[in-house]
């Protein structure tokens, strides 16, 4: 049985880690806060223009994006991974990760290459070891993520994507569905998946300014760029939250152990005085 | 007098969502009005006021660019928050790709001065806009 003393600095290295779990959880619970609300500010955004979106599906437009179409036979697939910066945040990377190799694995199968583009630095870090392609990277975005970072990253993906180098592009991420789920989500960006839209079927068509080509254009790239950037701030989000609920179970476990530790102390420090107490009345027993 | 629904979203935030009289918008072509029953429209805007005119009074709103849409009862502007320009996106693309490649190279010393370097690449990047506008407005 370990000694007093050994038991007693088991004891006080958990109970410092438990401070330090018990304050990551604090300081995330009030940041999920913050994300959360960020996350229902971004919404409308990317709502409105899927919307719009929607509605120009039914527009008979004379002029056909090339994101609305599909592009013969697909070769080769773009996949955009968003994961959070930093890890103790629960199985939320590792989950997405998971889900993300499955998708890679069944495109490789169909004999596509896939290429990657990661927001991040576990996604970097996993998908680096696990021996991948990745085009292009951006990472340290902190809590609160700017439009600007993320443009450069996708204007990589889409370019190639024009360059017809790629002809699908998915993106990655963990949709924040409430606290406690997060759901490792993957979806199709482009070609773009029509959507359902009401009373929209008589023959119609938008009046475009500049022109057809330009308008639709801008359009196209600012809702690839609103669903990535979506994408991002639900998964600060689930982060937030998936890291609080870990180190809650930390700090939970962590008092566990402190609790048997103490008992076990307890147990070894009256074994000793009982033998102490035994040895003394055997030896004056003895004289 | 029949109204028009107006929202005005920008990627971090809603800037204005209710009923409207009509609604101005810098076109890229120049200023458009919109009133109710507007034919549906689609286009880009350049950087400016957008005014929202209601019963209580006139709502301005500053847009740096963006696109509208417009249905016969629904105006939507989607204004930008990222700065637009070729050159800029254009760096901001390389700088993604560059990070790629030292990621993937794999050593510490390595990433530092790729952190280095994408902060020059920036500055000058956005030193190179800055000239390009003010040579614009000469």
């Amino acid at each position: 049985m370990a000694s007093g003393k050994e038991i007693r600095t088991q004891i006080s290295s958990i109970k410092n880690t438990q401070k330090i779990t018990s304050a990551m959880e604090m300081v995330a619970a009030s940041k999920m806060k913050k994300a959360q609300d960020r996350m229902l500010a971004s919404r409308p955004y990317s709502e409105k223009i899927s919307r719009v979106i929607g509605h120009l599906a039914f527009a008979h437009s004379e002029y056909e994006h090339p994101y609305m179409k599909k592009m013969g036979d697909i070769k080769r697939v773009g996949i955009i991974v968003i994961s959070s910066d930093r890890g103790l945040c629960g199985g939320l990377n590792t989950n997405l990760f998971k889900s993300v190799l499955s998708k890679v694995v069944e495109q490789q199968d169909k004999g596509l290459v896939v290429d990657l583009c990661t927001i991040g630095k576990k996604a970097t870090a996993f998908f680096k070891n696990s021996g991948m392609e990745i085009k292009a990277t951006t990472a340290n975005l902190g809590d609160a993520p700017h439009f600007d970072d993320l443009l450069g990253t996708i204007k990589v993906m889409l370019d190639s994507y024009d360059k017809g180098e790629i002809q699908q592009l998915l993106v990655a991420y963990n949709k924040f569905e409430n606290t406690m789920t997060q759901v490792p989500t993957v979806t199709q960006l482009i070609p773009m998946v029509p959507t359902e839209a009401d009373g929209m079927d008589h023959h119609w068509d938008y009046i475009y300014e500049p022109d057809a080509e330009e308008a639709l254009n801008a359009l196209m790239v600012r809702y690839i760029e609103a669903l990535v950037y979506q994408g991002l701030v639900e998964n600060i989000a689930c982060e937030q939250s998936s890291r609080m609920i870990a180190m809650k179970s930390a700090t939970d476990n962590a008092g566990d152990m402190v609790k048997e530790l103490e008992l076990v102390y307890n147990k070894a420090r009256q074994a000793a005085i009982t033998q102490e107490i035994s040895e003394i009345v055997s030896g004056a027993a003895a004289v | 007098m029949s109204t028009i629904h107006v929202d005005v979203v920008s990627a971090t935030e809603s800037l204005y969502s209710g009923e409207a009289n009509c609604v101005f918008a810098p076109s890229s072509t120049g200023e458009i009005g919109i009133y109710p029953k507007h034919m549906a429209l689609l286009s880009t805007l350049k950087p400016g006021e957008v005014r929202v005119e209601t019963e209580k009074g006139v709502e301005s709103i500053y847009v740096s660019g963006g696109i509208v849409e417009v249905q016969p009862d629904v105006v939507t502007i989607f204004s930008d928050t990222a700065i637009r320009a070729n050159d800029l996106d254009e760096a901001k693309a390389l700088e993604a790709k560059q990070r790629a490649e030292e990621a993937m190279s794999d050593s510490q010393s390595d990433q530092e001065v790729s952190t280095t370097q994408a902060a020059l690449a920036e500055s000058l990047a956005q030193l190179q806009m800055i000239s390009k506008m003010r040579g614009k407005k000469r």
